[in-house]
């Protein structure tokens, strides 16, 4: 790393460090956290729907099954979810190769179709799981209070930092991807398949070791919001308004890059929970947000909001420039 | 030895026979030139041998293994490249990323990568334009990036559908010149090309599909002589 970005990176830590000083408010923390939260979901997503260009629609089935797993081996066996975390990861990695293999024959709106369904499939056998997963009304974890190695706080700061570092995790998986060789390959992939392949790109490979990075990070994103939340039910953490809702902030953030999907997240939660507070909590209100705020970017700069703040910083030295010559 | 040898290939979609019993081979150092009026199967020939289609009989061999079958970059990493009639340039991605993804194949690291990619591009004479991104380029341009894409994979044997399609005279030399100077470094060639005067020139020999069979397989100035070839070209109701 040059020493420029070790500076952009302490900078970067220090200010999160005195963020749970300043806004000491839970309310306005819990907002800060969900905001990382998703920034860290869009970056998991981002993987393998941003750079390699395959549109899933079921991210959710990490999310849950990251959330289910260790929860059900801490409330059954007493493990900590922090180890139950490695194992729902372990499972989702498992899960994203049976989900792949066949659906990564389909393309565009097909593998979307497909990952959406793969996603039902599992909340249904949830849902109908009753003694062992809690069916349809899901499972509250066991309230322990105090304790960090169970993953459980009563200070909402505690999950703050536990999810700085999900959020530094995820942004270096994704800044590793992109200048490496699997990046510039994910990327071709993206642009056009069969031209990758006549240059050697092993597609099939290349797209299943995305899917499994990206379900893994998605899975550990499941049991931080078991843990943090304590209750998790099939509609919450394998619903499609979640898979959408990741997809969604990644989109409108701008797909395939490093920091589009912060800046998806950065925007679009705290404006969920405006309009929540506007409407007074209406249910649907937050899917139409997106909804819109969807159908704007779209139409306008197709590679989300990071490619209008480049231009917009293009322009600007592009001006300087011209000062300078004059 | 031959490098490539396509062995009593026959291709059907369906009832449609597109490539009926063709047999023909090319030998290291050689341009040979694929040539024959539309719809004749030329670039069937292409996609079977580099992977993307696979033959409904007979036997695709390179460098005495056979391929027909095996998947694309299996063939791509044996030292067989092709480049596509219909250009495809990675367009989000800047002229030189796009030729490091084909450089990744021998050089993985990105550092290394990003140097021989380079060194095709100035080859290619594209040096000056390495930062553009792939798609505001020119179609000659294009056709250049598709060929300099190949030829970053370190291939042993280029199969090159079309380049010189739609390019003007000067552009049209200027690709001649490229692959010329690609067969002087030890890339054998072997190119489907619609422009027969040039195929003609660059051309060591010249193998005629016509309506999926092999019509003819000689020199230039033999293929040119031939009455079937003739025949195929203004006779009938081909264009």
């Amino acid at each position: 790393m040059q020493p420029r970005q070790i500076l952009t990176a302490l900078g970067a830590v220090a200010l999160l460090a005195v963020v749970p000083l300043v806004f000491d408010n839970p309310y306005t923390l819990s907002i800060i956290i969900l905001t990382i939260f998703y920034a860290y979901l869009a970056l998991s997503w981002n993987i393998i729907g941003g750079i390699a260009g395959q549109l899933s629609l079921g991210h959710a089935a990490y999310f849950g099954i990251g959330a289910y797993t260790s929860t059900t081996l801490f409330l059954s066996f007493g493990l900590s979810p922090w180890i139950g975390m490695l194992a729902g990861a372990a499972l989702s990695a498992l899960m994203a190769v049976v989900i792949g293999l066949p659906c990564f024959r389909l393309r565009g709106a097909y593998f979307a179709l497909a990952t959406l369904a793969a996603t039902v499939i599992l909340k249904v056998i949830v849902e109908n799981s009753h003694e062992l997963l809690g069916g349809p009304r899901g499972l509250e974890v066991r309230l322990m209070h105090d304790a960090p190695l169970y993953f459980q706080h009563t200070r909402k700061e505690f999950y703050y930092a536990i999810v700085v570092v999900m959020l530094a995790v995820a942004l270096y998986a994704n800044f590793a991807i992109l200048r490496s060789r699997f990046g510039y390959y994910l990327t071709a992939i993206r642009n056009d398949q069969d031209a990758a392949l006549a240059l050697g790109v092993d597609s099939r490979r290349c797209k299943l070791t995305a899917a499994v990075l990206s379900a893994v990070l998605t899975s550990i994103g499941g049991t931080f919001y078991a843990q943090y939340v304590l209750f998790i039910s099939p509609e919450k953490v394998f619903g499609a308004n979640l898979s959408v809702q990741i997809a969604v902030v990644c989109i409108i953030g701008g797909r395939g890059t490093l920091w589009g999907p912060v800046l998806g997240a950065a925007l679009l939660l705290p404006a969920e929970e405006v309009a929540r507070a506007v409407t007074g909590g209406a249910p649907g209100a937050a899917m139409m947000l997106y909804g819109l705020l969807l159908m704007v970017v779209m139409r306008f700069e197709p590679n989300g909001l990071i490619a209008i703040l480049k231009r917009v910083a293009n322009r600007r030295t592009a001006a300087r420039a011209r000062v300078g010559v004059a | 030895m031959s490098l490539l040898e396509y062995k009593q290939i026959a291709k059907h979609f369906g009832g449609v026979r597109a490539i009926e019993d063709v047999s023909f081979s090319v030998e290291v150092g050689e341009i040979v030139g694929l040539i024959g009026p539309n719809g004749a199967g030329k670039t069937t020939l292409f996609s079977m041998a580099s992977g993307f289609l696979k033959p409904t009989r007979g036997e695709i061999r390179f460098r005495d293994r056979r391929i027909d079958g095996s998947a694309p970059p299996a063939v791509c990493r044996m030292g067989l490249a092709r480049t596509f009639q219909i250009v495809r340039p990675f367009g989000e991605m800047s002229v030189l990323d796009n030729v490091m993804v084909g450089a990744f194949l021998h050089h993985p690291d990105r550092a290394a990568a990003r140097r021989a990619a380079l060194v095709v591009l100035e080859r290619v004479g594209m040096a000056d334009r390495h930062d553009q991104s792939a798609r505001t380029l020119t179609l000659a341009g294009r056709k250049r990036l598709e060929v300099a894409k190949a030829l970053a994979t370190q291939p042993k044997l280029l199969l090159l559908d079309e380049v010189m399609a739609g390019l003007t005279p000067v552009e049209t030399a200027g690709m001649m010149d490229l692959i010329r100077s690609v067969r002087s470094d030890g890339v054998t060639v072997l190119l489907v090309e619609h422009n027969i005067q040039a195929t003609m020139q660059l051309s060591d020999r010249i193998v005629v599909i016509h309506h999926g069979r092999k019509i003819c397989d000689a020199t230039p100035a033999e293929v040119a002589a031939d009455p079937e070839v003739i025949a195929a070209y203004l006779g009938e109701d081909e264009d």
